[in-house]
């Protein structure tokens, strides 16, 4: 009940927020120098007035500003996010191929960074004064450092050139004409290499933070008393010093999971990994419009959606927000 | 159970506990040896620092990281728990010996129901389903008095108020019926009505149980209301040790004496009148109402911390107001100092209305009404050194820096710290700390001095060294002060006047001996009658 009633207020709120976003991208876009239609004609060869301007009606983009403003927002009340003149394709169409791709990718990181980061940050804060603690510490530091892109380039090296285990880019073997279980296969090994480094830099904050939360939490008040108790360490580290301690790393999750479709740009450009990413990269260098401000759009929105997720998971994760707000 | 009772079931024999390297003395406790016989309750009493709690921490093999026993035994039924390997130990606790902690604020893990809390105890020890868990649970809330158990089961730790989550860590201790309960400072985070009700629940399970009880305490007024036998340390060193009654009428080392003549539960304020009859503070009908903000579909929750609030204070007056906490005594305080502004009424400072104050003609004025406040460990910068800390307040008035910081170091002579000015807070204890505090909410030269609970967190020794402080200083420099306490020995001791306040509204106010002999109100004499440790004398007037 008191969970509907949130949500209902929350998505009210979001809505209310896209329709800003949506009119501040708008303008956002239009104010960039460059005319798509010199570009496209441009692209095409040809310079005559006659062909511009007949692009120009086309697109609509003879019509005042607010006529368009208005024509593109109603559009998207009806998911319609207008025609990309470079890709001869709606743009709906465009994003909705490409969002499993970032997704699958994207989403793999997330949760591999989440449980792995979680899991080497209790092991390091367990073993806080053993030198297994600090070998995780001194990991985490090095893969926190480490720019993405050049991870990215030595896995390739070292994963596909040298020993050749692993394919260097792409998301299916071309030509192969996989199905089924072995489409699935062929995918997954793909997947390996774009989602560990997209992982790594997630998973080495997570490490941190916990290892920091769990420390802080298991010099509580309530840790002794579990221990008063007779309780053994195992449950105490579980059940008392992990839930308080991971209320931080919610928020921090939530964050990251707002960039599931924007975050990936660079991984997918080293891996070619036909997603979302690389098609925002295309689209600004074509100065494709359309397709940009419904890529917006989306990443907005994913934005907002899991910024009201994360909100519910904290309420789930600890009962004293509930009264708070 | 009888035929064993002469027998102590713990004995500590020439225990010795040692400090980590680089701590202020080589040992916790040295050479301590007491014992507890089943069926009463030990006292151990001492000041913060005095190692109490130690030996405690030993028996229940919950001592601190770096800290360790290094010589004598810990008998418990005859097996000595210091030998004990840390599973042994963990099937001791809670099953044979249950403890309870001072802060029944964070005691309880935040985020797991009241129910699942007292459950686990079994799970520890491997007894009972989990529904059986939740029965025993129900029943034993039931025991320990929570209003409402049904519900309470379900809650969370932070929908219960303190003196209801202190009784959920008593239930806890008590799961198992351990035949000994270590009870840490369980009532010093409480309200003197809630302190009694728990001191009483104590006393109650360990009569009906038949339980030996160690009780740990610096307040020796708790002492007299439960304690069979007493157990006084000093510098981790037994002081005395001997049957209650005995020490407390006739403390036969003087540091006991000290500590006991340091309570001031026996004081009867002496009828004083203020010198003049000038008024300096004049409040009427003061009204503050703090809402929270509800929801488009939640109501709106209001709380009425003051409620028609009218005093005056006259120059050279000691007010002390006093109540439980929820009472709208810090409201009161921090509309004087303008930290909060009412909803309605008025506040005249000498005449003039400080109420309404703004923008310049109030900075020009507030320095006449300064405030001390109740932590002195969180109410200083840790990165400023106490000398600047100090000038700040006259520094942001003008004053040039020079000028300022030889004020700083003149006013922590008068505090009794001088030459301190270039240190910074970590570098003294609480009481120096509150010094400090008296010296920065000196250096504006007030008129009226707001202290809000300022030697609650002291021990009683400090207490005393600080309530005198204020009392010299405010007849060297003619202040008046504004004494806001939960603690009706504390207001005895040094107030002309007291307001008793209880759910935002005056309950009784009159001159300090009025109130304390002839209360008028049940409220004033419920509160007066839950002071631990009062003489006969004082119930009988």
């Amino acid at each position: 009940m008191l969970y509907a009633r949130l949500i209902v207020m929350r998505l009210l709120k979001a809505v209310v927020v896209l329709f800003l976003i949506v009119i501040f991208n708008f303008f956002l876009i239009h104010m960039a120098p460059g005319d798509p239609a010199a570009v496209l004609a441009g692209e095409a060869g040809a310079t005559d007035e006659q062909f511009l301007r007949q692009l120009r009606e086309q697109f609509g983009l003879d019509q005042p500003m607010y006529v368009q403003l208005w024509r593109y927002v109603s559009g998207i009340a009806m998911l319609d996010f207008g025609y990309s003149y470079r890709q001869q394709m709606p743009v709906f169409d465009l994003i909705m191929a490409r969002m499993p791709a970032t997704l699958l990718l994207t989403g793999t990181a997330f949760v591999l960074s989440l449980a792995l980061g979680i899991l080497a940050g209790s092991l390091a804060a367990a073993r806080a004064k053993k030198p297994s603690g600090s070998l995780i510490m001194a990991l985490a530091l090095l893969f926190y450092a480490t720019p993405l892109f050049w991870v990215a380039l030595m896995a390739v090296v070292l994963f596909s050139v040298y020993l050749d285990w692993l394919p260097a880019y792409g998301m299916v073997t071309v030509g192969a004409g996989y199905t089924g279980l072995a489409l699935a296969l062929d995918v997954g090994k793909h997947l390996i290499l774009p989602a560990t480094t997209l992982a790594l830099f997630f998973m080495a904050i997570y490490t941190r933070m916990t290892r920091t939360s769990m420390l802080e939490a298991s010099q509580q008040d309530y840790v002794k008393t579990a221990r008063a108790k007779g309780l053994s360490p195992r449950i105490i580290q579980r059940r008392h010093i992990l839930r308080n301690a991971l209320l931080p790393i919610i928020t921090l999750a939530g964050l990251q999971a707002g960039q599931m479709v924007g975050g990936a740009i660079l991984t997918e450009t080293v891996f070619a990994w036909p997603g979302i990413g690389r098609l925002m990269y295309e689209a600004l260098m074509q100065r494709d419009y359309n397709l940009l401000l419904g890529i917006f759009f989306f990443s907005a929105a994913l934005v907002i959606v899991f910024n009201i997720l994360t909100d519910l998971v904290y309420r789930l994760a600890d009962p004293r927000i509930k009264e708070a707000s | 159970m009888n035929e064993t009772s002469s027998s102590p079931l713990l004995s500590l024999r020439h225990l010795t506990i040692a400090l980590p390297k680089g701590a202020d003395r080589a040992y916790a406790v040295e050479d301590v040896s007491y014992d507890v016989k089943r069926g009463e309750i030990l006292c151990v009493v001492g000041e913060s620092g005095s190692g109490k709690s130690m030996a405690a921490n030993a028996i229940m093999g919950l001592l601190p990281k770096g800290v360790r026993p290094v010589g004598g035994e810990a008998l418990f039924d005859g097996q000595d728990l210091l030998t004990l390997t840390e599973k042994q130990h963990r099937q001791l606790r809670g099953l044979r010996i249950g403890m309870i902690f001072q802060e029944p604020m964070t005691a309880l893990n935040p985020l797991m129901r009241v129910g699942a809390q007292i459950g686990e105890v079994f799970e520890a020890h491997g007894q009972l389903s989990s529904r059986e868990r939740q029965e025993k649970a129900l029943a034993l809330l039931i025991e320990v008095g929570i209003p409402q158990p049904e519900k309470a089961i379900r809650a969370y730790p932070f929908q219960l108020s303190g003196g209801q989550r202190q009784r959920v860590m008593i239930a806890m201790a008590l799961a198992l019926e351990p035949e000994l309960l270590i009870a840490d400072e369980p009532t010093t985070a409480l309200d003197v009505t809630t302190q009694a009700q728990i001191l009483e629940l104590i006393l109650d399970l360990q009569r009906r149980r038949g339980m030996a009880v160690m009780f740990i305490t610096h307040d020796f007024g708790v002492v007299a209301e439960i304690a069979n036998r007493v157990c006084v340390m000093r510098h981790g060193k037994i002081v005395e040790l001997g049957d209650a009654r005995p020490v407390l009428d006739n403390p036969q080392h003087d540091y006991t004496r000290a500590l006991i003549e340091a309570i001031p539960s026996d004081v009867i304020p002496e009828a004083r009148g203020a010198e003049t009859d000038t008024p300096l503070l004049e409040v009427e009908s003061l009204n503050k109402v703090f809402r929270s903000r509800g929801g488009l579909f939640k109501p709106a929750r209001e709380v009425h911390a003051l409620r028609d609030v009218s005093f005056s204070l006259v120059k050279g007056e000691t007010i002390g107001i006093v109540g439980e906490s929820g009472s709208g005594k810090s409201t009161l305080g921090r509309c004087v100092v303008r930290l909060e502004h009412p909803d309605s009424g008025t506040m005249k400072l000498s005449g003039t209305d400080f109420m309404n104050l703004k923008g310049e003609a109030l900075r020009r004025e507030r320095h006449r009404v300064q405030m001390i406040f109740q932590d002195p460990y969180a109410s200083l910068n840790p990165r400023h050194r106490v000398g600047y800390a100090i000038a700040q307040g006259p520094l942001a008035n003008g004053v040039p820096r020079a000028k300022a910081m030889a004020q700083a170091d003149a006013l922590l002579e008068l505090v009794g710290l001088s030459g301190t000015a270039d240190r910074f807070p970590h570098e003294f204890s609480g009481g120096q700390r509150q010094r400090i505090g008296i010296a920065r909410a000196l250096a504006l030269e007030p008129e009226l001095i707001v202290a809000d609970e300022a030697v609650s967190a002291l021990d009683v020794s400090i207490q005393a060294q600080i309530l005198e402080l204020l009392e010299e200083l405010k007849q060297k420099l003619s202040l008046s002060l504004l004494f806001i306490t939960h603690d009706l020995r504390v207001a005895a001791q040094i107030c002309d006047r007291i307001i008793v306040m209880q759910h935002g509204r005056i309950v009784e106010q009159g001159p300090a001996r009025d109130v304390f002999l002839a209360p008028q109100e049940a409220y004033t004499r419920q509160l007066l009658e839950a002071i631990p440790g009062r003489p006969e004398a004082l119930e009988t007037v």
